[in-house]
């Protein structure tokens, strides 16, 4: 019985962070500079991890922890790759070494 | 013993080349001379008795059936005593032809090399050893009539020669390849013996026009005829050997040997007897007004050929309508005239080489006069052109009489049935005979008659040195006895006949004189007519002019050569050099084209029956999926199509966590961050500018094509997912996971484990990639500072 009620709550949960999403999708495609979208992915990727989370409880199962660690670890990465790229124009800059070859 | 024969000049094909360099003072001629003349007597002592035939066999090849079988009988002797008698005047003759200064070595070891595959294609009785033999000697015909490769035109011909005789050995090889699959032997011998079975069979039809087309492209039939004078760019002896005595008969023993399978045939006797009398008609005519003493005997040989297939057509009409003795006597004539042949085209061309060797020139238009100054060789060629014309009583009216004979009686026969073919076949008879009689006397008196013209030609002009007129005196001798005994070759022309026609025969005595009857006034009227047209030439010479040069043969062999060049280019430059747009949308619609056929011609079902049920939060993350993919589309800046591309790969990580796959779903992550850090990369690199400007109709094509391929892999997916036949082998992994390979994590255990080979591999196409971003950075990096070196 309690399962069941769990198990509605989580549904209920997971609709309202899928709608949030398409909410924060809106802003990826819609938002007028570069940063608003780099933000709205962050949050997208955030609440990616949300989402994973409540369906591992909805599963009863634990493998998908690693999951929302590394995306927490990834959209961290993207958002400072973007942030660096649009600083800088790129991601990846020429070591010291190469750029005295050059 | 034969096959030592037929190798000698092989082996002896290895030594000209070296005996050149090591005893340059003496001409490479002399050592090559013994081969010819040892072949020559063995096949002279074989000539008492051939009957029954003699085989000889070698096992080669036993599994494809391509054995070193040789058998010698009348034909085959006949042939092979032409070759290497002729053969070895030929040799003796090149050896004053030809200067120390040529390239002696090569000529000799071609010529070996020819000697060896003509013997060969007479001699085999294995239908493969013949066809190998039969390349063989297109390939050395090619190297001897290109054997002064700076010349341009020597080139134009040896090309057009392998072209066109390459293109009938290979007809030939695909009638065989049907004469195989019928009988299930590849002896020849075994093959006249099932000639019923043949005859029944659907296919013969088609492996009797390949072997035609492969006979009439050897022996320069029309229309495939247009090689032969362009080959008379070969050194003269090559041109006497090849082009007149031994190459261009091979496709005449072709149709003399496999006549017992073919000639039930109408189409057979039909096709050879106007192919041939048309050929014989229309290259005398074309010889009477050429200029080069060359291309008049280059005419005269096709015209002859024409004249020798005719016989062998008319043969097999007899045969096929059981009139024995009409169809003996069209054999007979056809071997006689062979031999005729082979006597008198050799010394004729050995004569015009001499002519051109003494004078500097093979122009008609040059030449005159020449009677006073050269009366050797004008002996020789007025015997030899007398009796090419039909002159009695030479041996080339022997056997032009019985050539009007053997036509008399089939038009008589079929007089009834076939009347307007009847006519044809007479006038197509008289009017080649009676150019012949003119191009010959024309050639004749053009050439010895009339004043000198000194001032002219190049050296003065005189008579050839003795060793040069050997060979044709030779050769004209054998055809004075020929002419005066003609029955001295009776037994061998018998033994020809009976192998051809492959029963016993009793030829007929050959006369001089039958009588006053129909082929005599025959020949009298072709002598008169011919004289009065010789003597009127100037008159109507212009006629030739009427044909322009643009429906000859030979334009159309040209325009044929350039437009398969061209337009394979057009084809290439159409199908290849498109962009790669064009490419991937003629794969696409390939795919799509051959989904619609399958689904059209199988009944496939769709059902739904075994789907589950969709839960909500996975029509939301489609609906995701789906909005970011047409956004992707309408995107006009590159970073938001790769922001877009990103959210994909995330939405379909989520999927992978919805449909219970953790760890495709952590590998998708990591790798789709990955790949859009890479993207990322590249776009620094990249213009501004994101899409060029596209017409509506490229943007149209582009959206039918894309929306049909989606169509199509939607409804293969569904198809393949409603027709399940077999249990999924997942149930063995669960069952096993932990007792077989102590693991918890089935994906792993199957990864690493069950299906351990592919993780293998994927991992060294990781390695490769890798390895290749690293060259391609660091070859770039190094051309880079290379250029700025060289500025």
């Amino acid at each position: 019985m309690t399962n069941d009620i769990v198990n509605i709550i989580i549904i209920i949960a997971l609709i309202i962070v899928a709608c949030a999403m398409l909410g924060i999708v809106y802003r990826v495609i819609k938002g007028p500079t570069l940063a608003d979208r780099v933000v709205a992915l962050d949050a997208l990727g955030i609440s990616l991890m949300a989402m994973i989370a409540l369906f591992s409880v909805l599963l009863n199962t634990k493998y998908y922890i690693s999951i929302i660690m590394l995306l927490g670890v990834l959209a961290f990465l993207g958002t400072a790759a973007f942030a660096k790229f649009m600083e800088r124009g790129e991601i990846v800059e020429y070591d010291r070494h190469n750029r005295d070859h050059r | 013993m034969i096959l030592w024969i037929v190798l000698l000049p092989f082996i002896a094909a290895l030594l000209p080349v070296v005996i050149q360099k090591q005893f340059s003072k003496i001409h490479t001629g002399w050592f090559v001379l013994p081969v010819p003349v040892i072949a020559s007597l063995f096949f002279i002592s074989k000539l008492s008795n051939i009957n029954p035939p003699f085989f000889e066999s070698h096992r080669w090849m036993p599994s494809i059936g391509l054995n070193l079988n040789f058998k010698i009988d009348g034909i085959g002797l006949l042939f092979a005593l032409l070759i290497s008698i002729i053969g070895a005047l030929v040799v003796f003759y090149s050896i004053h032809y030809l200067s120390h200064r040529e390239e002696l070595g090569k000529f000799y070891t071609y010529l070996l090399l020819f000697m060896g595959a003509m013997l060969g294609v007479v001699l085999s009785d294995n239908i493969l050893a013949l066809y190998m033999f039969w390349e063989l000697t297109s390939i050395s015909s090619f190297l001897l009539i290109s054997f002064w490769y700076v010349k341009a035109r020597s080139i134009q011909g040896a090309l057009k020669s392998m072209l066109i005789t390459v293109f009938g050995g290979l007809m030939l090889l695909g009638g065989i390849a049907i004469l195989i699959t019928i009988t299930d032997t590849t002896s020849i011998t075994e093959m006249i013996n099932q000639s019923s079975t043949i005859q029944q069979h659907p296919l013969f039809p088609l492996a009797l026009i390949l072997v035609l087309l492969a006979a009439c492209t050897k022996s320069a039939q029309f229309p495939f005829h247009i090689w032969l004078p362009d080959a008379m760019e070969a050194p003269t002896p090559v041109s006497a050997y090849l082009h007149s005595a031994t190459m261009v008969k091979a496709g005449i023993y072709l149709v003399a040997r496999l006549t017992p399978i073919f000639a039930v045939s109408a189409i057979w006797t039909y096709s050879l007897i106007f192919i041939g009398l048309f050929t014989m008609c229309f290259a005398s005519i074309k010889a009477v007004n050429q200029k080069d003493l060359k291309g008049v005997l280059a005419f005269s040989t096709i015209s002859q050929l024409g004249l020798i297939m005719s016989l062998l057509g008319l043969g097999s009409f007899a045969f096929s309508n059981q009139f024995k003795e009409m169809y003996i006597i069209a054999i007979t004539a056809s071997v006689f005239h062979i031999l005729n042949h082979a006597s008198f085209k050799g010394a004729l061309f050995m004569t015009v080489g001499i002519i051109d060797h003494e004078t500097g020139t093979r122009d008609i238009r040059k030449l005159n006069g020449l009677l006073t100054m050269m009366p050797v060789t004008f002996t020789m060629s007025c015997l030899g052109l007398l009796s090419m014309a039909g002159v009695p009583p030479f041996n080339g009216f022997l056997s032009k009489e019985m050539f009007i004979t053997a036509v008399l009686n089939v038009v008589n026969h079929a007089m009834s049935s076939h009347l307007i073919l009847s006519i044809i076949a007479l006038l197509l008879m008289f009017i080649g005979s009676m150019f012949t009689f003119i191009y010959c006397i024309k050639l004749l008196k053009d050439i010895f008659f009339g004043h000198p013209k000194d001032n002219t030609s190049e050296k003065p002009p005189h008579e050839a040195p003795l060793l040069l007129l050997v060979s044709p005196i030779v050769l004209i001798t054998m055809m004075l006895i020929i002419s005066i005994v003609p029955n001295v070759f009776l037994p061998l022309l018998t033994a020809a006949t009976a192998s051809i026609t492959n029963q016993h025969v009793d030829v007929a005595h050959i006369h001089h004189f039958h009588g006053i009857n129909s082929p005599l006034l025959i020949t009298l009227a072709i002598i008169v007519f011919g004289a009065l047209l010789v003597a009127t030439y100037q008159h109507w010479s212009k006629l030739y002019s009427v044909l322009p040069e643009r429906f000859s043969l030979n334009h159309g062999y040209d325009f044929l050569l350039k437009h398969s060049q061209t337009t394979s280019k057009s084809i290439n430059q159409f199908l290849v050099f498109k962009t790669i747009r064009f490419s991937m949308s003629a794969i696409l619609v390939t795919l799509i084209l051959m989904t619609v056929y399958v689904f059209i011609n199988h009944s496939v079902a769709i059902n739904f029956k075994s789907l589950s049920t969709i839960q909500p939060y996975e029509m939301i993350l489609v609906g995701i999926i789906l909005i970011a993919t047409i956004m992707i589309l309408k995107a006009q800046s590159r970073l938001f199509s790769i922001i877009m591309l990103s959210a994909i790969g995330y939405s379909i990580a989520l999927l992978f966590v919805f449909f219970n796959a953790p760890d495709l779903a952590l590998t998708q992550l990591a790798i789709e961050t990955i790949s859009t850090a890479l993207f990322l990369m590249c776009f620094y690199h990249l213009p501004k500018q994101y899409r060029h400007k596209e017409s509506a109709t490229f943007k149209l094509t582009n959206f039918v094509i894309a929306l049909l391929a989606g169509i199509c892999v939607t409804v293969i997916a569904l198809a393949a997912y409603s027709n399940k036949l077999y249990p999924s082998i997942a149930d063995y992994y669960i069952k096993h996971v932990y007792d077989l390979a102590a693991g918890k994590n089935m994906v792993n255990v199957i990864l690493v484990d069950f299906r351990g080979f592919d993780t293998l591999f994927e991992s060294s196409v990781l390695g490769i990639a890798g390895i290749g971003i690293y060259t391609l950075i660091r070859l770039r990096q190094n051309r880079g500072e290379h250029n700025e070196k060289t500025k």
